[in-house]
């Protein structure tokens, strides 16, 4: 399947349910009132995008048609309000050099968002671009989590570095990425066990995790990936702020875009801090991962809104 | 953000001082205050709506102009409305036939927590007699029988498993003769995640229950789950006769609203709630406490409950006695805290506690406490009975001793110091917690 097949699989049901509700708001012509906001409110809030975000854009949306000059509708006010918000969250962060080889990516997340498969997608992705690509399980807690890693790795054509359960995560880590570098891998994918963000010594631990891989290599992890699920409501932005504190994210992968959830969360967390989106997860499959593109998400929490008479 | 109920209709009905009536403005911007806060929580937004007006109704009510704390008023019965909508305490007990074993199926979206809470429900039975066996019914994430298998060791729960088979139907039947047939109380079983809307999915699953007849079926739901909970809930209630709700990850700071939609969209009880990755973190349910914590209240009823059930009580009231006679010593503080370690981790109490907000971004460090009880422990029984005695050169040993520095121990000195003239002033006052607690 194409990516862009991808995108509008994923991303149909979203544009299904809210398309709906936005077409009714937004007929062509008309000034809106205070209902239509109400409509478009309930829309933005049903998408998980949370009420401080909402009336933030829905007073952009406001602003922008009280300019005379503005030729666009409605809905094009709205949907450059979310792709604007959403841009402004993705530009700031300088990514590091995605030459460096290897190339180390710490995936982080709370309890079953879909951090081991969201690696695999990863790892498949790579492996299929000719590079070699080395997963590291420093999941050493939850039961069968590196069988589960190993298992993907097979599937894909990775190798894998796993200790026994119960190891140091800190020592599977550091060994996982000197083993990296001592056989010139161009990627490493380090899968870290699922932890709530309020619990203080396992965010130590990830600190430990990320400290000792700097160790081996100094620029490493190159990138830091938070896996944030779809269905997550608010509590979502918590997440985003803990880890980001204990770590400093360059990203966000928001999983499961394939059942009902809209994942507007990631809307309530642009609009607290910059942080871009990289991937959009749509499946349980290895193909099953798609780049995010704020534009298109922006049309398809807004779409199909015909133009003005 | 996530501001407490409490807190915003404060800011509300602070204009009233004075006037001592609600206007219909007031109640208004108390309700929408409400709402906000509902839904920062992830009470699904229709849900909320009817909830509101619910509120609405009672909160015109005469008593309440009559009030000189209206906003207490709301806030009480804004929480007595939740308490209701949640619904009274539901059996978090299970019918056992006579004749054959009773089934516990386990359902609902991928890494809800099903295979956490199949080993933690297995365990819970187990502990209180019942011969029970497991089955894994998950045959398509990778290594998920493996998780069930090494969960049901630790546990010490036999499980039934099949590693050729893709029929997880099969499976069911096969699971449920062998339960039958060699006499378990009770089968366990864990399925596959799937998502609501993959029919396929959800039919076989419809098959799998129709196979096992169980006793109960449970939607396992993450607690931090949104609006869509209510989507979810629906379509998985009207495939299944669920019986109760398992609503997961509540050890962290999820406010819970979901909670709110499942009760009212999907009518059956939230049975448990799942406090933890290990297999004892599993609690009953109690309306009345989410609702306080859904409100951002607090959560004193749990706290007071693990306090009574892990806190040696001798100790506590050795310790309460000589806080009362002043003579509170860093060998107590030592001991306090190593009782409030019981208690689980800080940040959970601290959020426990009502009226304790954290400021947003604020943690509460646990090494901190790792670090005072290390520099206590470095210092001799003199020195912690007469900390007067800890000189300069002291201090140095007892900073290297326990791996610190001297202006950690000079920091931990001066608080003690402060703690023990605020001991004082609290001299007689009864109740200190959560040391007083009985
Ligand atoms: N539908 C759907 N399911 C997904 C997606 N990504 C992951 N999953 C499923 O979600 C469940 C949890 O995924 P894992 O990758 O094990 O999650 P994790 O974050 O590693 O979990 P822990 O390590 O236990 O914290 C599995 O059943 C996955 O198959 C997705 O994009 N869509
Ligand atoms: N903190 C916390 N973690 C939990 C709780 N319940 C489950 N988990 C964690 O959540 C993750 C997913 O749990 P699983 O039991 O594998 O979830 P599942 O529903 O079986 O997942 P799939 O089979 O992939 O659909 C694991 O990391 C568990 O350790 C809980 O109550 N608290
Ligand atoms: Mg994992
Ligand atoms: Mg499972």
């Amino acid at each position: 399947m194409s990516f862009f097949k991808k995108i509008s699989e994923g991303l149909r049901k979203t544009r299904e349910a809210i398309a709906g509700q936005v077409v009714s708001v937004f007929r062509p012509g008309r000034e809106l009132d205070d209902e239509d906001f109400q409509h478009l409110e309930a829309a933005l809030l049903r998408a998980d995008v949370g009420p401080e975000a909402t009336d933030r854009l829905l007073a952009a949306v406001r602003a922008t048609l009280k300019d005379a000059a503005y030729e666009g509708t409605p809905a094009d006010a709205l949907r450059d309000a979310v792709a604007s918000l959403l841009g402004e969250a993705g530009a700031a962060r300088p990514a590091a050099d995605s030459s460096e080889r290897p190339f180390v990516t710490l995936v982080v997340g709370v309890n079953g968002t879909g951090k081991t498969t969201t690696i695999a997608k990863l790892a498949h992705h790579y492996v299929r671009a000719g590079e070699t690509v080395l997963l590291v399980a420093c999941d050493t807690f939850r039961a069968a989590a590196a069988d589960q890693l190993e298992v993907w790795a097979k599937r894909v054509g990775a190798s894998i570095h796993r200790q026994q359960e119960g190891a140091d995560p800190a020592a599977v880590a550091y060994d996982g990425v000197a083993t990296a570098k001592a056989r010139r891998v161009d990627r490493v994918l380090v899968d870290t066990a699922g932890r709530l963000h309020v619990k203080a010594n396992l965010m130590a631990e990830l600190e430990k995790i990320r400290r000792v891989i700097g160790k081996v290599i100094p620029e490493a992890p190159h990138e830091t990936l938070l896996v944030l699920d779809a269905t997550t409501g608010q509590n979502g932005v918590m997440q985003a702020r803990e880890f980001d504190k204990a770590l400093g994210l360059s990203s966000l992968a928001l999983t499961k875009l394939d059942g009902t959830a809209k994942g507007g969360v990631v809307l309530a967390i642009a609009a607290t801090m910059r942080l871009p989106l990289g991937w959009v997860g749509v499946g349980e499959g290895m193909e099953d991962l798609i780049p995010f593109e704020p534009a298109e998400y922006a049309r398809a929490l807004v779409e199909d809104v015909p133009p003005p008479a | 953000m996530f501001e407490s109920l409490t807190e915003r209709l404060h800011g509300v009905f602070q204009k009233l001082v004075g006037r001592g009536r609600l206007s219909e403005q007031d109640v208004k911007d108390a309700l929408r205050e409400i709402r906000r806060v509902l839904l920062e929580a992830d009470v699904n937004l229709d849900v909320a709506r009817d909830f509101l007006r619910a509120v609405e109704a009672r909160a015109v009510g005469a008593d309440i102009l009559q009030s000189v704390t209206p906003g207490n008023q709301v806030v009480k019965i804004v929480h007595e409305e939740l308490v209701t909508l949640l619904g009274g305490p539901a059996p978090s007990g299970m019918q056992f036939p006579s004749n054959r074993a009773a089934v516990l199926l386990l359902a609902g979206l991928q890494g809800s927590g099903k295979t956490t809470t199949a080993a933690k429900l297995a365990k819970h039975w187990a502990g209180r007699g019942k011969r029970v066996l497991l089955t894994a019914l998950d045959l398509q994430r990778p290594a998920a029988i493996d998780q069930l298998e090494v969960l049901a060791t630790s546990i010490g729960v036999p499980v039934h498993l099949d590693r050729e088979t893709k029929d997880p139907v099969a499976l069911a039947v096969a699971a449920r003769r062998r339960a039958d047939r060699e006499g378990f109380d009770l089968l366990v079983a864990d399925t596959a995640g799937r998502l609501h809307v993959d029919d396929a999915l959800m039919d076989e699953v419809a098959r799998v229950h129709a196979s096992l007849e169980p006793t109960e079926t449970y939607l396992v739901l993450d607690g931090m789950t949104g609006q869509d909970a209510v989507q979810s809930a629906q379509v998985f209630t009207g495939r299944l006769p669920v019986t109760g709700f398992v609503l997961t990850k509540m050890d962290g700071d999820t406010r819970g609203g979901a909670a709110i939609s499942l009760r009212a969209v999907a009518g059956a009880p939230i049975r448990w709630l799942g406090v933890g990755e290990k297999v004892d973190g599993l609690e009953a349910f109690h309306a009345d406490r989410l609702a306080s914590r859904i409100l951002g209240m607090g959560d004193v009823l749990t706290l007071v409950e693990r306090a009574q059930e892990r806190l040696d009580v001798a100790k506590a009231a050795e310790l309460e006695k000589r806080l009362r006679k002043d003579r509170f010593t860093l060998e107590d503080f030592l001991q306090q805290l190593q009782e409030m370690k019981k208690l689980g981790p800080l940040e959970e109490i601290v959020k426990m506690l009502p009226g304790v907000r954290l400021p947003a971004g604020a943690r509460v460090d646990e090494r901190e406490m790792k670090r005072t009880e290390a520099i206590i422990l470095s210092m001799t029984p003199l020195e912690r009975e007469r900390p007067k005695v800890i000189d300069g050169s002291r201090r140095k040993r007892i900073a290297r001793g326990s791996g610190t520095t001297v202006q950690d121990v000079n920091r931990l000195l001066r608080q003690f110091e402060q703690a023990q003239q605020m001991m004082k002033r609290l001299g007689g006052k009864r109740g200190k917690f959560p040391m007083g607690v009985r």
